[in-house]
């Protein structure tokens, strides 16, 4: 088995061990308390509105937007840590089907392995600083490499078939 | 030191190292019935993969057209009587409709979550027989952990399904009931059948023994599979590249959105402006309907193009005619555009689309079980073959 198909399945069934792993600690100690706070903030909103204290109905609704940036995040990287690895142990199956040189070979798969690990962990890094920079960077950089990865294996696959 | 080569005869495991170096030197075997033996392994994860896969999609299908739409209506409904409550200054109605809402969106929820549940580990059992000839431990303790994680991909998606029926009954946790605890050992058990594949891959690459004696799974270059591995990875291209539109575009303008919307629905209701406040509910289920569609189609068409590729090494073992072969995995490929385009065209020409879409995702279904159906066959013929694998 070449460098790069080790580095694929290796570096995918570490992935999904790892998505799986945060998925397994997220749900028995974060989404129960989460989805209470959720639901809580939407709950004591309306609840003020109706005793029309307008202003504290405004920061339980704030409360609510914090909330829910936070869990549309912290469920997207689990599913998109475990998609990705599939993804890699996928290709570490057919990777010799792609039409390239080993080295060029290695380096898309380093790229696809950076890219699946560093665009999920600034997904979840935007959590703990909303709007902050370097998440922000981190997520699109490791899409970019993940999008450009896969694009240069289609092509690889297509200078094979040919 | 390579660990497949020619099966042992006796079907039993490679005691002496030495035999099984020889053997792999001599080369791998042309015998199609070693690389699929009888409740091996591999068989075991290849069937309970489509099997778990086609399940999984059923049930989705199922849901989309039976509940989703239904329950969205509801959570509407629920949110209009909130609106009333409040202008009614009645705050003990409003939390009582918030909690019928976290019943329907907990109901919603756990559907969503238990489809999504059993098809990725339906995906995950197809690969892990793809690198089966890897793993580097005892015939009887891959097939063990083969059956640990078809077991764990089965209890999951039931565990996180009932949760919304079994609540907190006799539970002697304040959040967790008995089927959320179902659920997380059945993911347990998925993540100790995945340590025991990695510890075999490592024990392989470390060349520390030699393990089974198993061959890699045939290579063809067939129509159905350069078909289903080129349309596959367009697919997943696809999906990749409408994420990140969706991230770019959507993402964070729906997020900003989905507050202001509350916000005015609030101020509308205390202010005993009914109409605005129906209005802003409307809003509200608008861009959720937006949010689940662009959702739904990024998903929907990366798993396709996942198991278009995971399909491709499938083929040798579909035991039908060329004809019928092609007929399966066109009407798949055709079944993955046709879903996600039309899920995302459900916003604007509503149940119209949304019924095409669910035609594809029965395409996709139908093709599944077609395949199925043939490696069924397959195996039945190579089972009753004098010598086979039996």
């Amino acid at each position: 088995m070449s460098a790069a198909r080790k580095l694929l399945v290796f570096g995918g069934i570490s992935l999904a061990v790892c998505g799986m792993l945060y998925g397994l600690h997220y749900a028995i100690f974060i989404e129960h308390q989460t989805l209470d706070r959720l639901g809580g903030s939407l709950a004591t909103a309306f609840v003020h509105g109706a005793e029309r204290k307008l202003p504290d109905a405004h920061v339980a609704l704030a409360a609510y937007g914090a909330t829910k940036y936070d869990y549309a995040r912290q469920v997207d990287v689990h599913s998109h840590w475990i998609g990705l690895a599939m993804l890699m142990i996928v290709m570490g199956v057919v990777f010799d089907s792609v039409g390239f040189g080993d080295r060029t070979r290695y380096l898309i798969a380093l790229a696809l392995l950076v890219g699946s690990v560093i665009f999920p962990l600034g997904v979840i890094l935007q959590t703990e600083t909303h709007g902050g920079a370097f998440a922000s960077v981190l997520a699109v950089v490791g899409s970019g490499l993940v999008i450009a990865s896969l694009a240069a294996i289609a092509i690889g696959f297509a200078r094979q078939t040919n | 030191m390579a660990v497949w080569g020619p099966h042992s005869p006796l079907g039993g495991e490679e005691r002496n190292p030495a035999d099984a170096r020889a053997r792999a030197a001599s080369g791998p075997p042309v015998d199609a019935g070693t690389t699929f033996l009888a409740m091996s392994a591999r068989r075991l994860l290849v069937f309970g993969g489509i099997a778990l896969i086609a399940g999984g999609m059923l049930f989705g299908d199922i849901f989309a057209v039976f509940v989703l739409h239904q329950n969205g209506g509801q959570t509407g409904e629920a949110l209009l009587a909130v609106t009333q409550a409040v202008e009614a200054q009645n705050p003990t109605a409003v939390n009582d409709l918030f909690t019928s809402i976290g019943g329907l969106l907990e109901d919603r929820g756990t559907k969503v979550d238990a489809h999504v549940h059993m098809t990725d580990a339906g995906y995950l059992a197809l690969l892990l027989a793809l690198i089966q000839p890897y793993v580097a431990l005892t015939v009887a303790r891959k097939k063990f952990l083969a059956k640990l994680f078809i077991t764990g991909g089965l209890l999951l998606p039931v565990g996180i399904f009932l949760i919304h029926y079994v609540g907190l009954a006799y539970s002697p946790f304040t959040v967790i009931g008995w089927a959320s605890v179902l659920a997380d050992s059945a993911g347990a058990l998925l993540i100790i059948a995945l340590f025991g594949e990695a510890w075999g891959l490592w024990n392989h690459f470390r060349s520390r023994r030699v393990g089974t004696v198993e061959p890699e799974m045939l290579h063809d270059r067939s129509w159905e599979r350069r078909t289903l591995l080129a349309g596959g990875t367009v697919l997943v291209l696809l999906g990749f590249l409408h994420g990140a539109w969706y991230a770019k575009v959507d993402l964070y303008e729906h997020e900003a959105r989905e507050t202001k919307i509350l916000g005015a629905m609030l101020d509308a209701a205390a202010g005993n402006n009914a109409a605005a406040a129906g209005q802003s509910v409307s809003d509200y289920g608008a861009l959720q309907a937006e949010k689940a569609v662009q959702i739904a189609a990024h998903s929907h068409i990366i798993e396709f193009g996942l198991l278009a590729i995971l399909l491709s090494f499938v083929q040798p073992y579909v035991c039908l005619s060329r004809m019928w072969k092609r007929r399966w995995v066109t009407m798949l490929l055709a079944g993955s555009v046709i879903l996600p385009v039309f899920v995302l065209l459900e916003v604007k020409f509503g149940l119209l689309a949304g019924g095409i879409a669910d035609a594809g995702g029965l395409m996709v279904i139908v093709a599944l079980i077609g395949m199925l159906a043939g490696v069924v066959r397959y195996t039945g013929t190579l089972d009753v073959e004098p010598g086979g694998a039996a």
